[in-house]
């Protein structure tokens, strides 16, 4: 259960840091992004999913989560 | 020699790594690359920030290294014991060249030595009475200190002594602030963790609720900004600053090269937060965005070219006068880089070099010495991550050589190859190229010069690379590959 703070980059994506870890890495797809759910599985571009608790609505950005690996 | 292709490079880095027994070749081949602009993620091609490999040659520093020399150390109005036996402190004291204003040894404490002398009954005892006892000392003989850090050294965190226990006792004695940082040099696998300790003991025991320092009568104002990560070696920060205030904006904080307390302490009201060394700092950064809202932002100092897309992409942060005042700051400049240009560019032009520094340097420089119309062949991090890398394969020519945490035989194995013009890296290795007849300069702390930041950075920057590569004394030494060579044709 690392805790991960998500925020947007310069070109709009969304970045996923590990701070235990110092482990930055590009969010390719997540779950929920539309008004009313927000969150749930999270792809990044190396291939890992993590899982995070989806929120009712898009958090103010940079927000510090707690997000479960998703193990095939 | 010319330009080398991908074959040729990838070449290189197997013959290199032929030496090695079977196991080290396959660590170390994770860390050599030959840069290919298509990879998005370095971490495709290549593996940093991990242990480097027992019996050879690294130029890693370790944690204490990092939070002491790099991060808190340079905070002048602060005294910082560093805590364990002598040695750690002793040989790292006031080398990185930090300058600051102030009257050494009365307000202001950076190049000197404090510590608590760790001895065998310490080890065996215990030394947080030691270490009270010294806080004490340190009030009655530096009164005018704004706070104290207790930086630990190895023998700290394995004896299990509690500093954060007697720094919130004496913090609360003495009414300045304490800080404990646990950075032994144990910690992580380089300086790098150093950093990010470092980060955090700012964030958790200097910012607390974030209301600014108490006694300054700071009043937040529209332009406020401060300079994170720029360590003022050789007076970089105060080169870098000068531009920030002409363009119109107020530098309220400079982390830490010539910083006090006080500054760090009103960071949390600044309305942009400006990251020169990322590696070293963004994690306060990061968490300045998410507590306090701040948006921070990298930007380059080195060379006009970068300069002048760093002072946009600042300006672009503020409103219309910010921005009218970048361009008139770029234009007043203008004339001076172009004389500089002009004069060291045939000078220098074509000239090859080869980096291996830590931090920021390894990608950020390149923008300068493409200024000089030189070329970057080879560039590595002593400490870089992951990210560190993503950015440099974009400032990278194709083809070129990178290397993560590369060995002292490594580098000699490619120098002798790749045969570059100029090698930038650390006093460690300088004389060993300079005796191989290799310009070199040793990009520390600018080889005893600097500041290299900013427009007035580049100028010396420029002078010192002429300097060095067209200096007369490469003609008289003979490079060792080149001796066998000619014995032969004497032979014949």
């Amino acid at each position: 259960m690392p805790k991960v703070m998500l925020r947007r980059t310069e070109k709009g994506a969304l970045s996923f840091y590990v701070a235990k870890k110092d482990l930055e890495a590009e969010v390719s797809s997540l779950e929920f992004e539309g008004p009313g759910k927000w969150g749930g599985a999270i792809e990044l571009t190396d291939g890992s999913r993590f899982f995070v608790e989806p929120l009712d609505e898009e958090p103010k950005l940079p927000i510090t989560v707690r997000a479960t690996r998703i193990d095939e | 020699m010319a330009v080398m292709t991908r074959n040729e490079t990838e070449a290189l880095i197997q013959e290199v790594l032929e030496i090695y027994p079977e196991k080290a070749q396959k660590d170390r081949a994770k860390h050599l690359t030959t840069n290919d602009h298509e990879v998005e993620q370095s971490k495709k091609c290549i593996t940093s920030n991990k242990k480097s490999l027992p019996g050879v040659m690294t130029i890693r520093g370790c944690a204490y290294a990092g939070s002491k020399g790099v991060v808190w150390g340079p905070i002048k109005d602060m005294i910082h014991i560093s805590h364990g036996p002598v040695g750690c402190g002793q040989y790292s004291r006031a080398g990185r060249r930090n300058y600051y204003i102030g009257t050494t040894g009365v307000n202001t404490f950076v190049t000197m030595n404090f510590t608590s002398d760790f001895q065998e009954k310490d080890i065996v005892f215990g030394g947080d009475k030691k270490l009270a006892k010294l806080i004490d000392e340190v009030e009655t003989l530096f009164p005018l200190n704004k706070g104290i850090s207790v930086q630990s050294e190895c023998p700290i965190g394995l004896i299990g002594d509690d500093i954060e226990a007697v720094s919130k006792k004496k913090s609360a004695e003495i009414g300045k602030t304490v800080v404990p940082v646990r950075c032994e040099g144990f910690r992580g696998v380089s300086q790098s963790l150093g950093h990010h300790i470092a980060n955090d003991s700012i964030r958790d025991w200097v910012f607390k609720d974030g209301e600014g320092a108490k006694g300054t009568n700071y009043e937040p104002g529209p332009y406020d900004v401060s300079v994170i990560g720029d360590y003022n070696i050789g007076g970089d920060a105060w080169s870098s600053r000068i531009l920030l205030e002409e363009m119109g904006l107020r530098v309220v904080a400079q982390w830490s090269g010539d910083g006090t307390l006080a500054e760090l302490e009103n960071t949390p009201r600044v309305k942009l937060n400006l990251l020169h060394c990322y590696r070293s700092m963004n994690y306060i950064s990061r968490h300045m965005e998410e507590k306090y809202g701040i948006p921070w932002m990298e930007y380059n100092f080195f060379g006009p070219t970068k300069i002048n897309e760093s002072l946009r992409k600042i300006a672009s942060f503020f409103d219309d006068k910010i921005k009218e005042g970048a361009e008139r700051v770029i234009e007043k400049y203008k004339p001076e880089m172009d004389a500089i240009q002009e004069k060291y560019v045939p000078r220098l032009k074509g000239k090859r070099v080869m980096l291996f520094v830590g931090g920021l340097r390894p990608r950020h420089t390149i923008g300068a010495y493409e200024d000089l119309g030189m070329e970057v062949v080879g560039t590595g991090y002593e400490f870089g991550h992951n990210d560190d890398y993503d950015r440099t394969i974009k400032e990278m020519g194709n083809a070129t050589l990178i290397y993560d945490d590369v060995t002292g035989y490594e580098f000699e194995e490619f120098a002798k190859r790749i045969k570059p013009d100029l090698i930038g890296s650390g006093i460690k290795e300088k004389y060993i190229f300079q005796k191989m007849g290799i310009p070199f300069r040793q990009m520390h702390s600018w080889d005893y010069s600097g500041p290299y930041h900013g427009y007035d950075g580049f100028a010396i920057f420029a002078r010192d690379m002429d300097m060095t590569l067209n200096n007369p004394c490469w003609d008289q030494v003979t490079p060792p590959w080149n001796k066998p060579a000619e014995a032969t044709t004497e032979a014949d």
